[in-house]
């Protein structure tokens, strides 16, 4: 069988929970093997419930008084004593934070290989894999050598499946855990304070580089981002120079966009920017030099000095709504 | 307090990849050398927190010899000593980098109170590493931090979620994975760049195992064959910029 981590958060799963559901039932299908799931915490029943409709038999429900939120290594080590007890062909978890996390933890528990971010798995022995490097700009293929393959999806390599009839057994287990499993908990929670559009959700997002050369500088994109209501983001040379908050920057160790316009200023387009934002729906350009990088990435240029272009743009988009 | 932060040098390449022939390489002979964003900044992390609680602070690497430059560019900054455990270029996976790093660290014998990561390598981006160390060593860790600090022996890290932020304390000695952000890293001043030439660095050459995640080949993403139109120069291209904002329905 198949064995897939379905991360919930307070019972609720996630979308990228879905898509490594959904990863798993092809290799399932593939391997011609049964679909199990594992659920951490009671709080995740109702979710639990929910995965048959995307194909899952099998759900295991590990419950235990000190799984009341999420603590990666106790997690793991549920799935470990499933893995133990079912043997199963691969286990597939979400290649974000929470699923790597896990899959690290089991990984070091069972002494097994782990293959992140995969966007293509091959069972077999070995297995073949595909994961993304660079943040996707390198493609690396490797073989995994071991006899559970332990693999992480990248988000969106696969659409989550369409919810059919299906029904999965839903089997409780206690699994047994020490107080060292359990030290790692979520001990409590902030909510982000300050508002605003978030970067992930803003469906416009006008972006600053080096050229924009100052904190001040980024006031006129906050005027262009004001009117088309969208957000700031911003390359590692402006969150490392400090002139805007590290929470807006974009790329391989920043945050991961795709809104339906992106309006880079005075960004070059290095490979670990684009990593970021290459699949923004629209990527306008404003830059002085017309062979940067990132104009084989976007849609429109505009060639020049942004100091002069965005106010030109700013008049023009009052005008326009006006 | 006892720190140690382990680095990782890779190519450093602002444009497309270039690949050696045989596809199993990035041809490195055009390309500078660098730490990921993530390690610079637990380096910067590590200095601060000598800085306020006193101490000393060691770099770790498992890497080519030329490696030295990365751990003198975290010593410029403030880092005291280096372990600097050589390799032949060969690739090494997330396990047997673990297990290399987690037997120096026992071979050493400093009793280390925080042993820094970045939360993924900027290359293989196993997520691995860190974590492993802190089994082999039976120790917490806390991953993927965008907030940490030190007090009363206990580790205190945050990290994002939707609409917030979710909260983690374990007491030390532990292990942390640190992200781009955690703080700013500094700048090294000239005397930095000085001292860091006299810093004692500690060589030795692990035996790489066979790998169980073996790297076959790169291939490169498909040429977006993409070509911006563009829409003029200078300010008299708003009107332009304008009329794609109508016709994509932003304005
Ligand atoms: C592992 C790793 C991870 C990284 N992660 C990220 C990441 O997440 N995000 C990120 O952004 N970077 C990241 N980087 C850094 C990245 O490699 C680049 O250094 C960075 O993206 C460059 O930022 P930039 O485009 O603002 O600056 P530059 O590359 O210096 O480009 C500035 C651009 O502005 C133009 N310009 C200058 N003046 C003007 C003007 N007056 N008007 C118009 N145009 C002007 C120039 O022509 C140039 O194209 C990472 C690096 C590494 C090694
Ligand atoms: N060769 C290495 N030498 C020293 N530290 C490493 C090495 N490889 C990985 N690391 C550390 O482990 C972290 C996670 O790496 P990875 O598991 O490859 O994503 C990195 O950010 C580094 O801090």
């Amino acid at each position: 069988m198949i064995l897939v981590l379905a991360d919930h958060d307070r019972g609720e799963l996630s979308e990228l929970s879905l898509q490594a559901v959904e990863q798993g039932r092809q290799l399932a299908q593939t391997s011609g093997v049964p679909l199990h799931a594992l659920v951490v915490g009671t709080g995740g029943s109702a979710a639990a419930a929910s995965l048959g409709a995307y194909g899952v038999a099998t759900v295991h429900l590990a419950v235990h008084d000190g799984l009341t939120d999420y603590a990666p290594a106790a997690s793991a080590r549920a799935a470990a004593e499933l893995v133990a007890r079912l043997a199963p062909l691969a286990v597939v978890g979400v290649g974000d934070q929470r699923g790597n996390e896990v899959l690290a933890h089991l990984g070091a528990i069972t002494e097994l290989p782990v293959a992140a971010d995969c966007t293509s798995v091959v069972l077999g022995d070995p297995t073949a894999v595909v994961r993304a490097r660079w943040g996707g700009n390198l493609a690396e293929h490797a073989l995994l050598h071991a006899p559970v393959a332990l693999v992480s999806v990248v988000p969106h390599a696969v659409r989550a499946g369409v919810p059919g009839n299906g029904v999965a057994a839903v089997e409780e287990f206690t699994p047994e855990l020490a107080d060292a499993d359990l030290l790692v908990h979520v001990v409590d929670r902030t909510a982000e304070v300050g508002g605003g559009i978030s970067l992930t959700e803003a469906k416009v997002i006008v972006s600053g580089g080096r050229g924009v050369g100052s904190a001040e500088g980024f006031g006129m994109l906050e005027e262009l981002a004001g009117l088309l209501g969208g957000a700031i983001g911003a390359s590692r040379v402006v969150t490392s120079a400090g002139w805007r908050p590290q929470a807006e920057q974009v790329g391989q160790t920043g945050t991961k966009v795709s809104p339906d316009l992106y309006i880079a200023c005075g960004i070059s387009g290095a490979s670990q920017h684009l990593a970021g934002m290459a699949s923004s729906k629209t990527i306008i350009v404003i830059n002085n030099d017309a062979d940067a990088p990132i104009m084989s990435h976007a849609d429109y240029a505009v060639i020049g000095d942004l100091h002069k272009i965005l106010p030109a743009v700013i008049e023009a988009t009052r005008a326009a709504l006006a | 307090m006892e720190v140690l932060v382990c680095i990782k040098r890779v190519p450093l390449s602002g444009g497309r990849f270039v690949l050696t022939d045989d596809s199993t390489e990035i041809d490195t002979k055009r390309l500078g050398f660098t730490v990921s964003p993530h390690e610079e900044t637990a380096v910067e992390v590590a200095v601060r927190l000598i800085e306020a609680h006193g101490g000393s602070s060691t770099v770790l690497t498992l890497g080519v010899p030329e490696s030295e430059e990365q751990m003198r560019e975290a010593m410029a900054i403030g880092i005291d000593r280096g372990i600097l455990l050589e390799t032949d270029g060969a690739e090494w996976d997330g396990q047997a980098t673990a297990a290399a790093i987690a037997d120096a660290v026992r071979a050493d014998g400093t009793a280390f109170d925080l042993i820094l990561f970045g939360n993924e390598s900027a290359d293989a981006a196993g997520s691995q590493v860190g974590v492993r160390v802190a089994h082999l060593l039976g120790r917490p860790v806390l991953t993927g931090l965008k907030g940490l600090s030190v007090a009363d022996g206990r580790l205190r890290g945050e990290r994002p979620i939707a609409g917030g932020r979710e909260v983690f304390e374990v007491p030390l000695p532990a292990v942390a994975s640190v992200k781009d952000g955690v703080a700013i890293p500094r700048y090294p001043s000239v005397p930095g760049r000085i001292r860091a030439k006299k810093k004692p660095i500690e060589r030795s050459t692990p035996a790489r195992p066979p790998s169980r995640l073996e790297k076959v080949s790169f291939t490169l993403p498909a040429e977006t064959g993409k070509r911006a139109t563009v829409l003029g120069n200078g300010p008299e291209a708003a009107d332009a910029v304008v009329d794609v904002f109508r016709k994509i329905g932003a304005i």
